[in-house]
């Protein structure tokens, strides 16, 4: 992984002067450190989207798309700096790959007029396009996850949670808080106990978690975690025998990666997703045969279909659907980040495109205004077979309960419209 | 019995076997330290690299397999045998062997007589290095560890518990066996300490080089036998911690829950580690269940460090730690 990592930085610099007139996709990667088993895939899935497009169409509109990628390392510097050098090679997008690096990166891009597309992380409100114009976070945000959880428990009651209780198992940070206010409104809308138990970096020893677990019996447990601490997780759930029915991870926490380790202790585990899963799409053979069998791929290859890597393909497939609507609403096919900007505030999904890319029903239909940058919500969940050693979605696609994740979001907008001198609207 | 009570006795269990864990970890910093007087950081990389060792031998996975593809383009991955898991252990104890002799030979036989602090930067340099090769050599890709050891509640605990008290306490099946693999681990030591001529020459070694040396004592061996010893230790902490998170980077963390447990029970001693782990395993189990819920909870981390800065206070070497006495 290092050697491509090697290979990749030294492409880049041979490439750098002659390709100013490609379409810059930067990849802030981490392929190292204590996530990189998560991080591989992702960055493989996106780069070879893109390689695929290359090999395939010749590019985006006829312009040949280039990933430099940038290690972080999940560090927030070291993504900062990622970003700074990066931003200047003409940059149309950046996905941070982090809530840390998000943060420092809005206002950023904001001065620099580079559009910033947080799949599934980083600040939820951000949603609220009239305060963060140049942040993206469609096609689902973790309030919308944790409505997506709730409203599966609620179904698996007959319709009710009156009495029921809920436990959100949760990274201690930003990121594992998320959720609390939006379950909060929850849990008083519904009726059920709600309570959070939180688990400290990095997660390996979880025993006192568990045993408060034991202890007071929920009915369902909620889990925000990432790297090592969805992996102790499962399998302490499994010792102790919980029900894997009512034990549901957020999408940073159901992976291949995550389920493996316990092996059948796993069966039945849910996570919720916000993209479909396996490798049954035709985009997949098309990456099998023009990237990964001719020795292109990011990666090993070994990847192809795994959760994290459909991540990537997907965040790379909304990037390339953006600049080719950016290219047609200007009529040029050189864009720059401000045409990206422009285009992603009027990005539309729809199921023939999606068909069109070879993912049907890879993720929701969903359209993008000003007022909205992160569409209606729209979440499924899915469930591991441990036997097959597969996920599979067991719901459809369904919108998070806007009646209680808009005010939060208007309310945490405004907030940080008010610390930070914004006045909300639409230009 | 009120219900607080019976939990807290649960918690108290449970803190007991975390702390065994714990103290497998410290047990490989206090080797090193008290033969050499480095304060080893990569012992927790130790534990990966040779959690990795091993998957990747039971697995036949081809070392260095995604370089030797890059570099000539061909695509293979393993070998096409299994190794039985005690063979796979064999193997990987000589890998740990080989790594200690080049540790010796390129790193400190080259800084023999260097302030303390350099060898602990080169221990640094050290764990990222093997971490490197770890990640090139077997892949960085999270791998389940399947070495046979139980998992999961055990029935006997939770049944007989239930009979006395009405509530069936958890004791988690590998946390037992890692008790009896400490046990038996400390005993192996203990014994090789204090009657092997090899461990006396090792004690020795640790009292005082240039009089172990002026007695014919090979500093190289005795160093070289500790890093293997220390290698035996993190392979062992490696299986445990790897078998609840499957194997991959963050074991190297582990060394993290070592350090309070090495600020507690001392640097030098191997009871202490044992001790020490305990208290901290129990300190931190009974301080989450009783003030936890009160302060938002995840205080485990945070009351282990606390303690151990509250030992140094008041006892800088540590419970079971020399004291220095620095003559002028």
């Amino acid at each position: 992984m290092k050697l491509k990592l090697a290979s990749l930085a030294l492409g880049m610099t041979v490439a750098a002067a002659p390709a100013m007139a490609d379409l810059v996709f930067p990849s802030l990667s981490y392929r190292t450190g204590p996530f990189a088993a998560g991080g591989i895939p992702f960055a493989d899935g996106y780069a070879d989207y893109f390689t695929l497009l290359n090999e395939r169409d010749g590019g985006i509109g006829g312009e040949l798309a280039r990933v430099p990628e940038c290690e972080t390392a999940y560090n927030t510097e070291k993504g900062v700096e990622c970003y700074e050098a990066t931003k200047d090679d003409g940059a149309l997008i950046y996905q941070p790959l982090s809530t840390g690096i998000t943060y420092q990166l809005i206002p950023k891009v904001t001065a620099d007029n580079i559009p910033m597309h947080t799949m599934g992380y980083g600040r939820t409100s951000a949603k609220n396009g009239k305060v963060f114009s140049h942040v993206f976070n469609y096609p689902a945000n973790y309030w919308d996850g944790a409505s997506a959880g709730v409203n599966h428990f609620l179904e698996q009651s007959g319709g009710s949670l009156e009495g029921k209780k809920i436990t959100l198992l949760h990274f201690n940070g930003a990121y594992g808080r998320e959720p609390i206010p939006t379950l909060e409104a929850l849990a008083e809308k519904h009726g059920f106990d709600f309570n959070a138990i939180p688990i400290d970096y990095p997660g390996q020893e979880q025993k006192s978690q568990w045993l408060q677990i034991r202890r007071e019996r929920p009915d369902f447990i909620l889990f925000w975690g990432w790297g090592v601490m969805n992996q102790v997780a499962i399998q302490e759930a499994a010792n102790i025998r919980f029900n894997m029915e009512n034990f549901m991870g957020i999408w940073w926490s159901g992976s291949e990666n995550d389920v493996k380790p316990a092996g059948m202790g796993a069966d039945g585990y849910k996570s919720v997703q916000f993209h479909n899963v396996g490798s049954d799409f035709p985009v997949f053979d098309d990456i099998r045969k023009y990237v990964v069998d001719a020795g292109k791929a990011a990666g090993a290859g070994d990847q192809v279909g795994t959760v994290l890597y459909n991540r990537g393909v997907y965040a790379a497939f909304l990037a390339a659907e953006a600049a080719k609507q950016a290219q047609a609403a200007n009529g040029v096919s050189e864009i720059d980040s401000g045409m990206m900007r422009d285009a992603m505030e009027s990005l539309s999904i729809t199921a023939e495109t999606m068909e069109a890319a070879g993912l049907p029903n890879f993720g929701p239909e969903f359209t993008i205004s000003c007022e909205n940058h992160g569409g209606e919500g729209m979440a499924a969940i899915a469930q591991w077979n441990a036997s097959t050693e597969e996920w599979s979605l067991i719901s459809e696609f369904a919108p998070a309960d806007a009646s209680v994740v808009g005010p939060l979001i208007e309310a945490d907008s405004a907030a940080y419209a008010a610390e930070s001198n914004i006045t909300p609207g639409c230009s | 019995m009120p219900d607080q009570l019976i939990f807290g006795m649960e918690v108290f269990l449970n803190g007991l076997m975390a702390g065994v864990l714990y103290a497998l970890v410290a047990l490989g910093f206090v080797l090193i330290y008290k033969a050499s007087g480095i304060f080893n950081y990569a012992q927790g990389v130790m534990a990966l690299f040779s959690a990795l060792t091993l998957v990747g031998i039971m697995e036949g996975q081809v070392p260095f397999g995604h370089l030797i593809n890059a570099i000539f383009g061909t695509e293979i991955h393993h070998f096409g045998w299994h190794v039985p898991a005690v063979l796979a252990i064999l193997l990987t104890m000589g890998v740990m062997v080989l790594l200690a002799v080049c540790v010796q030979k390129f790193v400190f036989r080259h800084l023999v007589g260097q302030e303390p602090i350099i060898l602990f930067m080169a221990t640094i340099g050290l764990a990222y290095f093997l971490e490197g090769v770890g990640d090139i050599m077997w892949g960085s890709e999270i791998k389940k560890l399947e070495v046979g050891l139980p998992q999961g509640i055990n029935t006997l605990i939770d049944e007989t518990t239930y009979g006395w008290f009405g509530y069936g306490f958890f004791i988690d099946n590998l946390d037992l066996v890692a008790t009896a693999i400490a046990i038996l681990l400390v005993s192996a030591l203990v014994i090789f300490a204090q009657y092997t001529k090899q461990g006396r020459a090792m004690r020795a070694v640790a009292d005082d080089h240039q009089a172990a040396l002026s007695v014919g004592v090979s500093l190289n061996f005795i160093w070289i036998m500790v890093w293997s010893v220390a290698g035996f230790v993190a392979l062992v902490a490696g299986i445990m911690w790897g078998a609840k998170s499957g194997v991959q980077f963050s074991l190297s963390l582990i060394a993290l829950k070592a350090l309070p447990v090495l600020m507690l029970g001392g640097f030098t001693s191997i009871p202490g580690a044992i001790i020490g782990g305990l208290i901290i395993g129990v300190g931190e189990k009974m301080f989450e269940f009783a003030v936890g819920p009160l302060v938002g909870g995840a205080t485990e981390n945070w009351f282990a460090y606390v303690l151990a800065l509250i030992f140094l206070v008041f006892r800088p070497q540590g419970l079971f730690g020399e004291k220095i006495i620095e003559r002028v």
